[in-house]
């Protein structure tokens, strides 16, 4: 069973649709024992960073999904739900994250870049990685994002250029995290997910 | 690097697709999923529902539409027609669209935008701005312009000294028109761009009236101009007819994204077809 945190935010329908169309069966919750005894779990996100670690703090999960991740859960981070993984972000003031992984979240350079950074960009995999298994290279995959991980080198599996290279898909160990929405991105992102889900 | 989009608009009513694909083996024409499964097959890289129920109970039917086809097709969605409130965006965007698209409502309460962006991100908020060129030496525009009887402040110095409607021999000027292209609100389609981006929105949907429906091409004048002044992305809108259309728009014009409806629909050209000749024009696209 693999858990979908609920924590009041965003699309969690499209991202739960997802996982089922590539065979999972997901639990939509916010009850720490149910995503605590998941296989696996799955931090969805949409709006803004802020909102997102109101909602998590606000349910107690900040701490369950510290949790997860201690105990070697397979973890991935869609958005926004990548983002919170990370130290802080400066959207809409400063704001602390998890701090699963170090970085902070940082928005891409005005006025020589549109933003958001909207629409499929290609995503060059920097490191193997089991999320990548039949992913073929110079796959696209759909964005709709103003912030990014500024993740270091050994965590980013996957980079994608916007006015220079950022992290799309990071991870270590059994965390994981996508910038772009891979219940969105056709068969790019269909391809993800099952690979998360089986094998994770 | 970013991709430029391709996106057909679906035309909805009560719920039934009423401009959508045509010619093909299609069990119900009228279904969304249906339609939405043949773009998602053809390379679209977006689609666009654009509601135009006449009544609250076919506006009812726009969310669960929605989610019937977020449910099926892993493609991102833009939804727009009718919606008035944030608890309408609200809804629409719970329902699995990645963004709405407002236009009259923008127009009649510019805090629609600002209050959906903060609720919901900018990423989420599409303007759309319906334009229409304004004719040389055109009364009404004349007459808005001039409106407390003097001339416009103008920084440019010919005009300032030798006042002069507005638009002889200069540069081309549009209106922004609401109601579905019919009704004109006196803004000046420039200014209104660079607004609506500043009140948060994070995408426009820019139509051209004088150049929907007549297969002539996009007016890459309108396009360029509204690209090159808003930092956020612009999906061009009305006009397409040939594959070259598409190629000048997405780099004549500027533009992040070109949308187009019966000449998808109608297989006059097919969205591969498009892509395979912007691929040899050097436009990068996803394949």
């Amino acid at each position: 069973m693999i858990a979908l945190i609920d924590y009041g935010i965003g699309n969690l329908r499209s991202v739960q649709k997802a996982l089922e169309h590539v065979g999972a069966t997901v639990t939509l919750t916010e009850d720490a024992d149910t995503i605590l005894a998941a296989d696996k779990v799955v931090l969805p996100g949409v709006g803004a960073f802020g909102d997102g670690m109101k909602g998590l703090r606000a349910r107690g999960l900040d701490g369950v999904v510290r949790e997860v991740v201690r105990r070697g859960a397979p973890l991935l981070g869609i958005c926004v739900g990548m983002q919170v993984l990370f130290e802080a972000s400066d959207e809409l003031g400063l704001h602390v994250g998890l701090g699963l992984l170090p970085g902070r979240v940082v928005r891409f350079a005005p006025r020589q870049l549109k933003v958001p950074h909207t629409g499929w960009n290609e995503i060059a995999t920097r490191q193997s990685s089991n999320l990548f298994r039949d992913l073929p290279a110079g796959s696209f995959a759909y964005f709709n994002h103003s912030y990014y991980c500024a993740a270091a080198p050994e965590l980013t599996l996957a980079a994608t250029d916007y006015g220079g290279p950022f992290a799309s898909v990071v991870g270590r160990g059994r965390l994981y995290g996508i910038q772009f929405h891979p219940e969105k991105s056709q068969a790019v992102g269909l391809t993800l997910l099952r690979n998360f889900v089986e094998q994770g | 690097m970013l991709a430029k989009r391709l996106i057909p608009c679906l035309d909805v009513k009560d719920g039934r697709v009423v401009k959508g694909v045509h010619f093909v083996s299609l069990r119900d024409a009228g279904d969304p999923v249906e339609q939405a499964h043949i773009y998602d097959a053809e390379g679209a890289d977006e689609l666009v529902f654009l509601d135009i129920s006449a009544t609250p109970d076919g506006r009812a039917t726009v969310a669960p539409m929605v989610r019937r086809v977020a449910d099926d097709v892993f493609l991102p969605l833009t939804v727009g027609g009718g919606i008035r409130t944030v608890d309408d965006m609200r809804a629409i965007l719970l329902a699995g669209a990645d963004k709405v698209s407002i236009n009259s409502a923008a127009v009649k309460t510019p805090e629609l935008i600002s209050a959906g962006a903060e609720r919901f991100g900018s990423q989420c908020v599409v303007v759309a701005i319906d334009a229409k060129r304004v004719a040389m030496n055109n009364e009404t525009m004349n007459n808005e312009q001039w409106a407390d009887g003097q001339p416009p402040a103008t920084n440019n110095q010919s005009q300032a000294t030798n006042p002069q409607p507005p638009t002889t021999n200069h540069q081309p000027r549009w209106e922004v028109y609401v109601s579905g292209g019919r009704t004109p609100t006196g803004l000046d389609a420039l200014e209104w761009a660079a607004r609506v981006v500043e009140l948060g929105a994070g995408e426009i949907l820019l139509t051209s009236i004088d150049a929907d429906g007549t297969k002539n091409g996009y007016d890459l004048a309108l396009t360029r101009a509204v690209a090159e002044i808003v930092p956020v992305p612009v999906i061009a809108s009305g006009g397409a007819g040939s594959l070259a259309h598409f190629a000048e728009v997405l780099t004549e014009g500027r533009a992040d994204a070109a949308l187009a409806a019966s000449l998808f629909h109608d297989k006059l050209l097919s969205i591969g077809e498009v892509k395979s000749y912007l691929a040899a024009q050097g436009v990068v696209v996803r394949r």
